[in-house]
């Protein structure tokens, strides 16, 4: 019952989603006047040759520092899984 | 035939890592079925930043040629550093619920059922 | 716990350890002029932990280094780059300006126009930017490869 419901669902999905490389075109970007400005006047205002690294770091820093705490409570919620594995264990010497 | 072969790639792909999801009974090939999920949707944002005939969006020693868009790349990089934090949090509680159960098959890790 | 690999593995693993890191440290430093930058660099330095942790039993491995050491560099890596981006409030502009650029000071050398060979002295705040997230990469991703090993437990056959 459950094979059949899940085959179901995935060609229903697959059917749905083969629309998408018939709409979008490839490689005429529409509307790129934000990136536009990017190339232009990245140079002269960060004053790095990588534009992709000046987009991260500086046009929009806000995403990195999000994704720096994202890392940092992933490493935090591996540890305390482990921390309470070893607790049944011998003692861990840190 | 298609012109446009990435984006049916990424339907593939995203079609694949959900049939993983669906279909498997094994909880670490689920887990693999999320990483290729998070594959096709990396490759998606990469598609969608190209330019015909363009070059990296770097100026050092470049030829002078149309660029592509540089924000994409950056949102994919940051996507698959949260593609890394998200697998290694499913995989330590793959390991938790061996210690638990002694198996990772699904139908018999049912305690919440009953 | 697990074993010691033959004394061939080990010493590959010891000369392919410095030059794995100089070049982690490359491209995290040339981030603002090549493809790279402190998410890949730091990546790139934590496979040679995961080298020597294979290489050499874990036992050794803990012998030789303490987990403490990597959740300092990791936190640290975190507040440096918080205190770099509030820095520019104190002095006088909004969050997350680029205070060094354009200016005589550390990285401030100014860039024209077009493509042209990158020079290192360029790029305002972002190299010390690339050099926090690049710890902070290395110490977590190691920190996930340590404490993934002392998971493993051997079978008493």
């Amino acid at each position: 019952m459950k094979r059949e419901l899940s085959v179901l669902i995935i060609l229903i999905l697959g059917a749905f989603m083969m629309l998408i490389p018939l709409g979008i075109s490839f490689g005429e970007p529409g509307h790129s006047a934000m990136d536009d400005y990017f190339i232009r006047h990245g140079q002269e205002q960060t004053g790095a040759n990588n534009i992709v690294t000046a987009v991260l770091f500086d046009y929009r820093g806000f995403d990195t520092i999000g994704e720096s705490t994202v890392l940092f409570t992933a490493v935090i919620g591996v540890g305390l899984m482990f921390r309470k594995l070893m607790r049944g264990d011998a003692d861990e010497n840190e | 035939m298609f012109l446009n072969l990435p984006l049916v790639v990424v339907v593939l792909l995203a079609l694949i890592g959900i049939a993983t999801i669906l279909l498997k009974r094994n909880l670490v090939k689920i887990i693999f079925g999320v990483t290729i999920l998070t594959s096709s949707v990396n490759l998606f944002l990469v598609t969608l930043a190209y330019r015909e005939g363009g070059i990296a969006p770097i100026y050092t020693l470049a030829p002078a040629d149309v660029m592509v868009l540089p924000t994409p790349h950056a949102l994919t990089l940051t996507n698959i550093v949260i593609g890394v934090a998200t697998t290694a949090l499913m995989l330590s509680f793959a390991v938790i619920i061996h210690r638990r159960y002694g198996t990772v098959n699904i139908d018999e890790i049912r305690e919440l059922r009953e | 716990m697990l074993m010691r690999m033959s004394k061939i593995v080990r010493f590959a693993a010891d000369l392919l350890y410095p030059g794995i890191l100089i070049f982690g440290l490359y491209v995290i430093m040339h981030g603002h002029l090549t493809p790279g930058g402190g998410f890949q660099g730091g990546a790139v330095i934590a496979t040679a932990v995961a080298l020597v942790a294979v290489a050499y039993s874990y036992d050794e491995v803990l012998a030789m280094v303490r987990k403490l050491r990597f959740i300092v560099q990791e936190s640290g890596g975190l507040v440096l780059f918080l205190g770099i981006a509030l820095a520019a409030v104190a002095l006088g502009t909004t969050v997350f300006a680029n205070y060094l650029a354009n200016t005589g000071m550390l990285f401030g050398l100014a860039v024209p126009f077009g493509p042209n060979p990158g020079e290192l002295n360029t790029g305002g705040v972002m190299p010390l930017m690339n050099i926090a997230v690049g710890l902070e990469v290395w110490g977590a991703l190691a920190l996930v490869v340590l404490y993934m090993l002392s998971g493993i437990r051997e079978k008493e056959a």
